[in-house]
């Protein structure tokens, strides 16, 4: 619209429908008469809400959060139990919705840069499995997909009394997988000091390696080494104070196993489904960013001498990045937001607890929902955010 | 240029004119009346209580509720739209104003009658939560359950009661929290719990659909109160009194022997009480703004009580659940119903 209605002479100064006419006065005034509009209709759906809720006679406001919950969870990260308050209860599920989402966000990313890989690889195998996994699992809705971990594992598995027994103590059974749960003893501190020390040195090996390799050409193992010093000095460490660890071995008693740790079906198939899920896709993100790298980049890195892993690793692989990262992010996203579906498979999650069995005994509908979808903006925001860090990080610096 | 700000004005003008009309009260019963059908939230799924049999129609209690409203208001006991809600959409459903009446096996419980603008207008079923597990256990108390892991839907009073429960007798438990009956019932058959707890009916409901009811065994122990009914929105006194009455009515109708065979003759009764309740006598619907036969139309639908109890519950259903609590007063139960006059 600036360009068309362009200047008009000398004559535009003397009325006040010129000025209005004016290209930069008349957007000014669009948008204030938007912004105006759109905040009329917010304050008017807010009022006209509230104003409803309190016609009806429905409880608004968010008192409830110090009340006592009542009902209990079964999986929580932090102390919780009955007589605690919906705060509390709210804390719990986010947690294990964050938990879920992490681990998932992880796996997901593993498998898919294996699956990937995998369908980019020479061996014709490898490559059509890698094509059947995509193609069968990302067509196939994820819900479906997680009725079929929860309940083909769960009925296939036997009950606590004719567990499997895995070597070491564990077991696996319909109730989940029983691992012995290591508790440390007086002096394991140490253990955790030598590892911090390793990680400490390690990057200071990194930095003076690369200053070396920068003024002298020379290269310096520096993953070995970093490796040694984050392994094998901590256990030498644990091993030298005589193995302060001892382990709490599940034991059946009663109905089920007692002490131990245990993993639920519920959390295992959550995660397990949305990682499968999520890989599907981003082996293909892997697989197209690789192959977005022109071929004569990696001709010319061998043909300046560098090995063939050298040249995927110092040439292909950071170029690839480039074109992976973006689509990338919203997979992550994808995979946090989806972990909501773990309501219907009962493993206790935001959305499972807080606006389900929460917004079932409170009835504040408006209110838990309004929460639940700002804590999911929220998550998803900060993810973004990172992930925007990380390929900045990543992008061309040009010299 | 000029038109598009015009737009905008127009839409948010009528975006406020919605939101205006979306917050006046109507009068339910004239909304009834005028729409010709009965919108009535019901169960997604529960025998005996209301489910779709193999020809797609709605039976069970509740579901005879709904048909005995339609059949007072409407004169007509097909005239209802059955809306299937789970534990947790239900009184969004009804506040919002989808549902006419909630008729869902729903607990009546203080918090539910103050906070959630809702109101409770009687009780069709004496209910009480206990548990049921596999014969195979051995188990044959609820005290034995110290330790168990037990299946249970959200959004429930059964997963409050579960918890004061194994609390008051210093018993440790674990949940295992479901949004669907179905996918509870899964994992409880499945082997993931020990326990399945709900209501008794919805148990033996449930039982009676194993393919081998008797290697399910319901324990004796009932933990809670649970007066299920029907209820409807606040504010509207005259949809809950009509609710209520028909309720009553159904109760009065069986107290007075009046069943689905004999309302025919019953209308040509002399006795005063039959001739009130029938409607030839006095003017007891006008005031409930009904037609003043009714109740014949109810029982002519539905039958009493009794009837529509034992037909979808009790003796003539495949639950065989024993009247109990839900006998008449003078039968030793707690149905007792104002009198009719």
């Amino acid at each position: 619209m600036a360009v068309i209605t362009s200047d008009h002479g000398p004559a535009r100064k003397a009325s006040l429908a010129s000025y209005l006419y004016r290209p930069e006065v008349r957007q000014a005034l669009y948008q204030i008469v938007l912004v105006v509009a759109l905040v009329a209709l917010f304050a008017i759906l807010i009022t006209n809400t509230a104003a409803n809720l309190r016609k009806q006679n429905i409880a608004s406001g968010f008192g409830f959060i110090d009340r006592t919950a009542g009902f209990d969870v079964s999986q929580h990260l932090i102390d919780y139990d009955n007589s605690m308050t919906y705060g509390r209860a709210f804390l719990v599920g986010l947690l294990n919705t964050l938990l879920v989402a992490g681990l998932g966000i992880v796996l997901a990313t593993v498998i898919g840069f294996i699956i990937g890989i995998s369908r980019l690889s020479t061996n014709w195998l490898v490559a059509r499995l890698a094509t059947v996994y995509v193609e069968v699992i990302r067509n196939v809705p994820l819900l479906l997909q997680l009725f079929f971990w929860y309940f083909a594992v769960l009925k296939s598995l036997p009950g606590p009394r004719q567990s499997y027994t895995l070597p070491g103590g564990g077991f696996v059974n319909v109730r989940g997988l029983y691992l012995p749960a290591p508790v440390p003893q007086p002096g394991f501190d140490a253990v955790w000091l030598a590892v911090v020390i390793g990680i400490v040195a390690s990057i200071a090996i990194h930095l003076l390696a690369r200053r070396r390799q920068m003024l002298t050409g020379q290269q310096f193992p520096v993953l070995w080494t970093s490796l040694a010093l984050i392994v094998l000095m901590p256990l030498g460490v644990f091993l030298f104070l005589g193995q302060p660890l001892v382990f709490d071995y599940p034991e059946l008693k009663g109905f089920n196993f007692q002490g131990g740790m245990v993993m639920q079906p519920e959390f295992l198939a959550l995660l397990l489904g949305l990682s499968i899920y999520t890989a599907s896709f981003i082996a293909e993100i892997v697989r197209s960013g690789i192959q977005g790298v022109s071929k004569g980049q990696k001709e010319a890195a061998l043909a300046i001498g560098l090995s063939k892993g050298q040249s995927l690793r110092l040439v292909v692989i950071p170029q690839a990045m480039r074109i992976i990262i973006p689509p990338l992010t919203s997979q992550f996203l994808n995979l946090t937001k989806n972990s909501s579906l773990a309501v219907a498979i009962g493993y206790p999650d935001l959305v499972s607890v807080w606006s389900g069995t929460v917004l079932n005994q409170t009835g504040q509908a408006v209110e838990v929902i309004l929460v639940t979808m700002c804590v999911f903006l929220t998550i998803s925001l900060i993810v973004s955010a990172f992930m925007n860090w990380f390929n900045k990080h990543m992008a061309l610096v040009e010299r | 240029m000029k038109p598009i700000l015009k737009g905008i004005l127009a839409g948010a003008a009528a975006l406020i004119a919605t939101a205006g009309i979306a917050s006046a009260q109507t009068k339910t019963l004239d909304t009834v009346k005028s729409r010709g059908s009965l919108s009535c939230g019901v169960n997604v799924g529960l025998a005996g209580f209301s489910q779709p049999d193999d020809k797609g129609n709605w039976t069970g209690l509740d579901v005879d509720y709904c048909k005995a409203i339609a059949a007072a208001v409407l004169g007509d006991a097909t005239k209802v739209k059955y809306v299937p809600t789970t534990a947790k959409e239900r009184f969004t459903a009804l506040q919002s104003g989808e549902i006419d009446v909630l008729i869902r096996n729903t607990t009546w419980t203080t918090a539910r009658d103050s906070s959630l603008g809702l109101i409770f207008a009687g009780v069709n079923y004496y209910d009480g939560q206990g548990f049921m597990v596999k014969g195979s256990l051995g188990v044959k108390t609820a005290k034995e359950l110290n330790g168990a892991t037990v299946c249970v839907q959200t959004g429930t009073t059964t997963e409050l009661n579960l918890a004061d429960y194994f609390k008051a007798n210093k018993m440790t438990y674990k949940p295992v929290v479901f949004e669907k009956l179905d996918e509870t019932l899964q994992a409880y058959l499945a082997g993931r719990c020990d326990v399945y707890t709900t209501d008794q009916s919805g148990l033996y409901s449930v039982r009676v659909q194993q393919p081998k009811p008797e290697d399910h065994l319901v324990l004796p122990e009932i933990i809670s109160k649970e007066p299920l009914g029907p209820s409807v929105r606040q504010g509207d006194d005259q949809w809950l009194t009509v609710v209520k009455w028909v309720h009553y009515a159904l109760l009065n109708a069986e107290e007075a022997g009046i069943t689905q065979a004999n309302v025919a003759e019953m209308v040509n009764s002399t006795n005063p009480e039959i001739k009130r309740i029938v409607g030839k006598d006095g003017e007891l619907g006008k005031g409930l703004g009904l037609p003043n036969d009714f109740v014949v139309s109810i029982v002519k639908a539905v039958g009493n009580y009794g009837e529509l109890f034992e037909r979808n519950v009790g003796s003539g259903s495949r639950l065989k659940i024993a009247r109990g609590l839900n006998k008449l007063w003078n039968n030793g139960g707690l149905q007792y119903a104002p009198p009719l006059r």
